[in-house]
């Protein structure tokens, strides 16, 4: 390492140029910490991998396997569901990027930097959620869209349900990018309000995947009239093709009520960033 | 009440210091208190930090100082009193990096992130371009490890990144806890030139330590805190005088038992350790040196045993720890023979 020992007023002074916090240097600053951190590029590569992947798999599989197949395994395949299947994966790689995003910040005191150069901290937050669902958005639909497009190929030859002329088809495929590029924004709610990788990332597993099963604990009919409103199975209404059964709100409804409690989360964040010490 | 600066930083360049002498580049500390549920961290401190000097806020740990800076740079917010930085709120600043660089204690800086990424992002939400990030890599002397994760690095490579991060935004005001830490002596001497250099181009230097020996070495201006109160708001030299009033006097001279009485007299205490030598407390060199003269007195040796900084600060600080209680003399004079 060189050491600079004698140090002339011109370099101190230097090459500024003089500019001010806006919300737009700061979602800037933002896409560059996003993009310079290598668990971002891996986490964003396993959903890519995964959302295109797992799709395909399953339709290999099937079709391979189709003579054998029974009536009833035939009407049950879904070229839209499989097509878009590999959110299955990708939401949990997507959710720990997002709680990862803000709360690895806190874990490495990072945080005191960005607060120090944004001292009015809810640009910070706006931004990395802007920066963070534009990437999980983009990324995410063409993840779909390859995997949406290859199972169709896949299938062609077969006489399957809900394939390319669905009117659910074009849904499913923008649907599963949004609920994914939501479903990120909550776990960047989460990780800004409770500050802690591991314990957000608790949060996270626990509201979305183990809440449903200890809803199914309870007595049957309480059971069914939670169940729609529990925060996976509202989101994911937009990410299938047609959900047939009562079980589940209605695409839009769903998706609505995904969106309501993702915005509870990200505003009980703002306000805890704004008030409280970092 | 002071007047707001001017938000415009163009104008702010153009018309310079003329804008309002008198904010420009003091951090004003009025009465701040800071709770942290059941512990009072600071306890109603004020103090003021003038430009082109460098500033020492010196205390042990614990005393409240890393609390304090990080109420400066609006990370916690005082539970009362008020803090302006150039005349302002550092919240309200709407190009923060252009009136502080600071570098906090513990490290702020993401370990997965390359050190020009790092700098590069801070950069951007200020709008600062690429050539200013090369330059202040350059400058603390990390161009080798910039493109290096930063969780590889020492401490004092950790240091160094924080100081380029302080420096950033060519800042008024400079804030730097600790800047020493983990600084090999070379790197030590650099900052040290550094900061000098820093407060000689008129800006506002504030570091903190709980190091008397390597402040004194920088500082002109020392803030002491002990148990988040401020002890004392002083110069180095004052601190250094002040804690040899009440130190001794080493005498050599073959008539110890007629110096002894002619010395003798109230608050005058005298300790002979060897023959022909007496440590006296409570008398100038000057008027021992008169009093042997006028009983015709041989004096071999007369040295005052300047008290050390070190020993000034123990003193300065003991004295918070004891919340000056009568022990206060003794415990110096401990002090003070182990170091002769």
């Amino acid at each position: 390492m060189s050491t600079t020992t004698l140090t002339s007023p011109a370099v101190v002074r230097g090459r500024v140029t003089r500019g001010r916090v806006t919300q737009r240097h700061v979602a800037r600053s933002e896409w560059t910490k996003l993009w310079s951190l290598r668990s971002t590029r891996w986490s964003l590569l396993a959903a890519v991998v995964s959302m295109i992947g797992l799709g395909i798999l399953v339709a290999v599989v099937q079709m391979n396997r189709w003579s054998s197949l029974s009536p009833h395994d035939r009407s049950a395949f879904d070229a839209i569901d499989v097509g878009v299947s590999g959110y299955h994966f990708a939401q949990l790689a997507i959710g720990v990027l997002g709680v990862l995003v803000i709360s690895g910040e806190y874990s490495t005191g990072m945080i005191r930097s960005s607060l120090m150069a944004v001292p009015k901290r809810l640009p910070v937050l706006w931004a990395k959620l802007g920066a963070f669902s534009a990437v999980t958005f983009v990324l995410m639909l063409a993840a779909a869209s390859v995997s949406f497009f290859a199972v169709q190929a896949i299938v062609t030859s077969h006489q399957v349900n809900h394939s390319l002329g669905d009117p659910h088809a074009l849904r499913a495929v923008i649907g599963t990018a949004l609920f994914l590029t939501v479903l990120g924004a909550l776990g960047v709610g989460l990780g800004a309000l409770i500050r802690n990788s591991a314990g957000a990332i608790a949060a996270f597993v626990g509201l979305l995947f183990v809440l449903p099963g200890v809803t199914a604990l309870l007595p049957a009919s309480t059971a069914d009239a939670i169940s729609p409103y529990l925060p996976l199975n509202a989101g994911n209404t937009v990410a299938t093709s047609t959900f047939d059964n009562p079980q589940h709100l209605s695409t839009w409804t769903g998706f609505a009520v995904f969106c309501g409690y993702t915005a509870v989360v990200v505003g009980a964040a703002a306000v805890r960033l704004a008030r409280r010490d970092a | 009440m002071p007047s707001r600066r001017p938000e415009c930083p163009s104008l702010r360049l153009i018309v310079g210091w003329a804008i309002d002498p008198h904010d420009q580049g003091m951090i004003e500390i009025e009465h701040i208190s800071k709770r942290y549920g059941e512990k009072l961290a600071v306890d109603d401190i004020s103090f003021v930090v003038k430009p082109g000097t460098v500033t020492g806020f010196l205390g042990p740990n614990g005393a409240g100082k890393s609390t304090t800076m990080r109420m400066i740079v609006g990370l916690d917010a005082p539970s009362a009193g008020t803090i302006r930085v150039n005349g302002g709120a550092y919240r309200d600043f709407r190009a923060p990096l252009h009136e502080v660089g600071a570098m906090l204690e513990a490290r702020a800086i993401h370990t997965g992130r390359s050190a020009y990424n790092h700098l590069l992002a801070m950069a951007q939400t200020h709008g600062i371009g690429r050539a200013r990030v090369e330059e202040v890599i350059e400058l603390v002397g990390l161009s080798s490890v910039a493109r290096k994760r930063a969780g590889g690095f020492s401490l004092g490579m950790g240091q160094r990144l924080g100081i380029a991060s302080a420096l950033l935004g060519d800042p008024q005001t400079v804030i730097l806890d600790e800047p020493a830490n983990g600084l090999d002596p070379e790197g030590i001497l650099w900052i040290r030139t550094l900061l000098k250099q820093l407060a000689s181009e008129g800006r506002t230097v504030f570091l903190s330590s709980h190091l008397m020996s390597e402040m004194a070495q920088t500082a002109e201006h020392l803030v002491i805190v002990g148990r988040g109160r401020v002890i004392a708001d002083t110069t180095v030299e004052e601190v250094v005088s002040r804690a040899s009033v009440g130190a001794t006097v080493h005498v050599r001279s073959p008539h110890v038992p007629a110096l002894r009485d002619a010395l003798a007299g109230d608050g005058v205490r005298i300790q002979s350790r060897e023959r022909e030598t007496l440590e006296v407390h409570g008398l100038s060199a000057e008027r021992i040196g008169e009093l042997a003269a006028q009983r015709q007195l041989t004096l071999y040796e007369l040295t005052p045993q300047r008290a050390s900084l070190e020993d000034a600060y123990m003193r300065l600080t003991g004295d918070a720890v004891e919340y000056r209680t009568t022990t206060v003399p003794v415990v110096t004079d401990e002090i003070l023979e182990q170091a002769a």
